[in-house]
């Protein structure tokens, strides 16, 4: 059978870089094709060739076994693929049909625009493919997971064959891309073919009927579901051995450094977002705070940091109550933090790395002498850092902002963790990142715990918080449901705790429950 | 098609770093960006090579103006296209000689007066350039206090109204103040001025701290206060007693900036006052934790919060400075040029600085460059009016085109193919 796309010896080059390096691949009608690789292997370059926003150097681009020429996303839609990108390309204030039929406009007699018409064609597409979406809701008022949808939309009502989706799950919760998975295997079901952009091995065996791993603009090598597992995948990726378990020294927990009392917070809304929360973290050991995103736990970290007014508590760092005290006496107890969003807390995108490196200390004797910063000082300390804590960067001069997200991640790892502490409060430290820089700041975490700091550890990514914590406290609806040491911790009974099923049913009587 | 969809996909990149931020942060974002990481004089010819193309198209543009508004050529082109062509080629060569003569003097006068060693000739002879840099005075002060606002997040449109307050503080100084030495009595006028133009700065920067009221239109409406305060002072308590008109009194002796020169040479120590508070602007914003602490807080108030920054006071802060750079503005041309206080001095230096921090890119280099390019061009200007009757507005005009596409590069390059500084390639080797 003709594949229906078919990409031969895709090549491009970028000053200094071969992003792509004759890259071949090859999908048949109906699958889901992943195509895998850290952040920078190239999968994106590859796309936005095929999409018609980068043009190669060498190589052809086939769909059904005839040659096109793509210049423009124009081109790639008449050609049937079209693209779900990243970040979604729709204007909040228009509703579903407004945006969907933007750049595809039908128009009554008079060039006026026709809605209905689009409207029931939406409707048409939603209920073919169960995308669910109502075509007059205004953008802004839609969850995340639906405006992915209205992208998916947008697409099939260009009646693109051959769908792109970039990372489709970065933005959503493990609910919404359960959700999407969902969508896509019926979109394929209907003869649609998929490239599923991703660096999450789990999706893939989930979702995928082939992989194609890429690693510095060359295909690795092209596996199924069947044949492969996680690891596999990763040494793949990476080009080494990675361990994917990581390995731990026993628990030496010690003083209680971080005690938490009776805590209540509001969100931004006014809502209140924790209600009496208490736990303690002790030096040496970490504790894991799971939940679905939104049950409460951006607000207890901020409060803990510092960053965020309680109403209600006590919060003691070493004996003391910081309950209130702002940022930066938290900061000069001893107090770490890996924000939850590094773009918009951690880092200052436009500032150098040296920059960002001193953020915390930019104050401070060897930084400043007075009033009057050490600029050399600062570079000195900046080469260190990038040297210790692996940053990949031109140098300790250039802008943030041009990082890969791993990288600018270690930056922030690096000012908090190089400095003397003794709690580290970390917010999703790995979220959007790939398996190596995953590794790396795994592995920092686990260090800062053997050589005594507490850590307070935030994740919605189950899997971490498993893997990392020594303890698991559950969140749900702004409450601790439970705190269950990690040895009696299991995937599923914690997943039953977050989604709030009541303790007693789960951690007594475990083996009574239907597995679920 | 191409791109525009490059474009687009630049869109939704930038989007991901400044969700929750107004257009008024993507904008300070966009001037206050630093150029990619490169050294050296490549990263100077970078940073320069908009405005140069800018300043040129300006003039381009410009010509066509003086061309259209000028009647001989519409009689010239009546008689033939070629007598047309020259003729307005001849036209905005022309204009542009007496721009460049009353900007810097001409080449020929200079020489002859030279040769002809009369004191005062010579003095004639040299005055244009000199006087340039007396009109670029105000405009480095008060392009300093844009500049620092811009670096520290606010926008500080009140320069005007600080101005005003500054000139009335430093010219109440001046004149009340009696009997102190000169080596006394100027920094404390000077200061007198600072003071009065940052407490106009303040009470903006005070607003949006602590109520979050807007600073943009605070400033705008300060400007307003301001005009109408310096009016009633003007015909009441700072009347000057024996005048018929709404001025001040003159300041005494020992407060003017002295002057270098026998007359008619206007150039005082005001010039090199403004290149040292240039140079102090330079070292407290990129030396200092205090500058530190401004421009975090400027480029992402979020990280600087985070990093224990207080971000209610550095608004102040900055505002505060900023008003207090204008207030010397405004100082400088009381005690440097006008020696009294009347209606309407200042003449829009304080907009105008608006633009040229944007044209200096917000560093104090760039904005001493840019003062002398306005200062400069609006010197040359009275002169091209005069002997030619082209009229003063065309500077302005070219001033605004310039300004146009200072502030849209994307029109620059276009016109003459330049790459957008790209951030990904330069280092997309290390992401791997």
């Amino acid at each position: 059978m003709t594949p229906v796309l078919e990409l031969r010896g895709i090549t491009k080059q970028f000053p200094g870089v071969l992003a792509n390096d004759h890259i071949d691949l090859k999908l048949e009608q109906g699958e889901i094709h992943a195509l895998l690789g850290e952040n920078g292997a190239g999968k994106t370059t590859l796309m936005n060739i095929l999409y018609g926003l980068y043009q190669p150097d060498e190589g052809d681009i086939l769909v059904r076994g005839e040659k096109i020429e793509v210049h423009s996303p124009s081109d790639a839609i008449a050609a049937g693929v079209g693209m779900v990108h990243q970040h979604f390309m729709l204007i909040p204030v228009f509703t579903v049909t407004e945006n969907v039929m933007l750049g595809a406009e039908v128009l009554r007699p008079g060039g006026f625009l026709d809605r209905q018409k689009a409207a029931a064609r939406i409707n048409e597409i939603s209920e073919q493919y169960r995308l669910a979406v109502d075509p007059h809701s205004m953008i802004k008022d839609l969850p995340v997971g639906v405006q992915q949808r209205v992208e998916i939309i947008k697409l099939l009502y260009r009646e693109a064959d051959i769908l792109i989706f970039d990372e489709p799950t970065a933005v959503l919760t493990p609910q919404e891309a359960d959700e999407l998975f969902k969508i896509m295997r019926s979109l394929t079901d209907q003869g649609k073919t998929i490239i599923f952009i991703t660096h999450k091995l789990r999706e893939v065996l989930a979702v995928a009927d082939h992989i194609t791993v890429i690693r510095r603009g060359t295909v690795i090598g092209t596996v199924v579901p069947a044949e492969a597992d996680q690891s596999s995948l990763a040494s793949m990726m990476v080009g080494r051995e990675v361990d994917l378990e990581l390995e731990r020294s026993p628990l030496n927990a010690d003083e209680v450094v971080l005690e938490v009392e009776n805590l209540i917070m509001a969100d931004d809304r006014h809502q209140v977002a924790v209600e009496g929360v208490s736990f303690e973290v002790r030096a040496g050991e970490i504790l894991g705070i799971a939940g679905v995103q939104g049950n409460g736990q951006t607000e207890l970290i901020e409060a803990v940091t510092g960053l965020r007014q309680p109403l209600g508590g006590i919060i003691r760092l070493l004996g003391q109550d910081i309950a209130g005290a702002p940022p930066r006496v938290v900061t000069e107890l001893g107090s770490a933090h890996i924000p939850e969003d590094r773009q918009r807390d951690g880092l200052v995108l436009s500032f150098p790395v040296m920059d960002n490196l001193i953020l915390a200390q930019y104050y401070l004797e060897p930084f400043a002498h007075g009033k009057v910063i050490d600029w050399q000082k600062a570079l000195e300390v900046s080469d260190q850092l990038i040297e210790k804590f692996d940053i990949r960067t031109p140098n300790a001069l250039t802008e943030v902002d041009s990082l890969s997200g791993g990288n600018q991640q270690k930056v922030i790892v690096a000012r908090e963790l190089s400095r003397p502490i003794k709690l580290l409060v970390a917010s999703q430290p790995t979220r959007g990142l790939d398996v190596g820089s995953i590794e790396y700041i795994h592995r920092q975490i686990l260090k800062g715990r053997d050589d005594g700091v507490a850590v307070l550890l935030a994740s919605t990514e189950l899997d971490e918080i498993l893997q990392l914590s020594d303890r698991i406290a559950v969140m749900y609806r702004g409450r601790i449901v439970a705190v269950v040491p990690s040895k009696e911790a299991t995937k599923e009974n914690i997943g039953l705790l977050m989604a709030g099923v009541s303790p007693e049913n789960i951690l007594t009587g475990a083996s009574d429950l239907p597995a679920s | 098609m191409h791109p525009t969809c490059q474009h687009l996909s630049g869109v939704s990149l930038d989007e991901k770093t400044s969700k929750k931020q107004d257009a008024g942060k993507i904008f300070l974002e966009e001037v206050t960006s630093p150029p990619p990481d490169q050294r050296g004089l490549k990263r100077f010819g970078r940073i320069l090579l908009i405005p140069v193309l800018a300043v040129f198209t300006g003039l381009v543009i410009g010509g066509i103006f003086i061309a259209l508004t000028s009647e001989n050529i519409y009689e010239a082109f009546g008689r033939s296209f070629g007598a047309g062509l020259i003729e307005a080629l001849q036209t905005v060569g022309e204009a542009y000689v007496a721009l460049f003569t009353g900007a810097f003097g001409s080449p020929v006068r200079i020489i002859t007066a030279l040769q002809s060693g009369d004191g005062l000739e010579i003095r004639r002879a040299f005055n244009p350039i000199l006087e340039s840099l007396v009109t670029s005075t105000p405009y480095i002060f008060a392009g300093l206090s844009v500049a620092l606002g811009f670096r520290a997040g606010v926008f500080n449109i009140g320069a005007e109204g600080q101005i005003f307050m500054g000139a009335a503080a430093a010219t109440f100084a001046g004149y009340a103040l009696k009997g102190l030495p000169g080596i006394i009595h100027i920094p404390l006028a000077l200061l007198a001025g600072a003071v009065g133009g940052g407490i106009w700065g303040l009470i903006p920067g005070w607003l949006k701290a602590k109520t979050g009221g807007h600073e943009v239109i605070n400033t705008i409406m300060m400007n307003y206060i301001a005009f109408r305060l310096s009016d009633w002072l003007l015909t009441g308590p700072m009347k000057r007693p024996d005048s018929f008109s709404p001025v001040s009194p003159m300041i005494e002796q020992s407060a003017m900036l002295p002057r270098f020169f026998d007359d008619p040479i206007r150039f005082h120590l005001g010039f090199f006052v403004a290149l040292g508070v240039a140079w102090l602007v330079w070292w407290f914003m990129f030396k200092t934790t205090w500058g530190f602490e401004l421009r975090t807080v400027g480029a992402n108030p979020f990280a600087s919060r985070y990093a224990g920054m207080n971000v209610a006071r550095n608004t102040i802060l900055a505002m505060t400075l900023a008003g207090a750079l204008a207030g010397l503005a405004g100082a400088n041309e009381v005690l440097g040029v006008n020696h009294y206080l009347a209606m309407a001095f200042s003449s829009g230096y304080g907009f105008d600085s608006i633009a040229l921090a944007l044209l200096g890119n917000s560093h104090p280099l760039g904005v001493v460059l840019a003062s002398l390019l306005f200062g400069t061009l609006r010197n040359g200007a009275t002169p091209m009016q005069v002997s030619l009757g082209i009229p003063n507005d065309i500077i302005m005009v070219l001033q605004a085109i310039i300004l146009m596409f200072i502030a849209a590069p994307a029109i620059i390059r276009t016109i003459y193919r330049l790459k957008k500084p790209t951030k990904e390639q330069p280092v997309a080797n290390f992401k791997m």
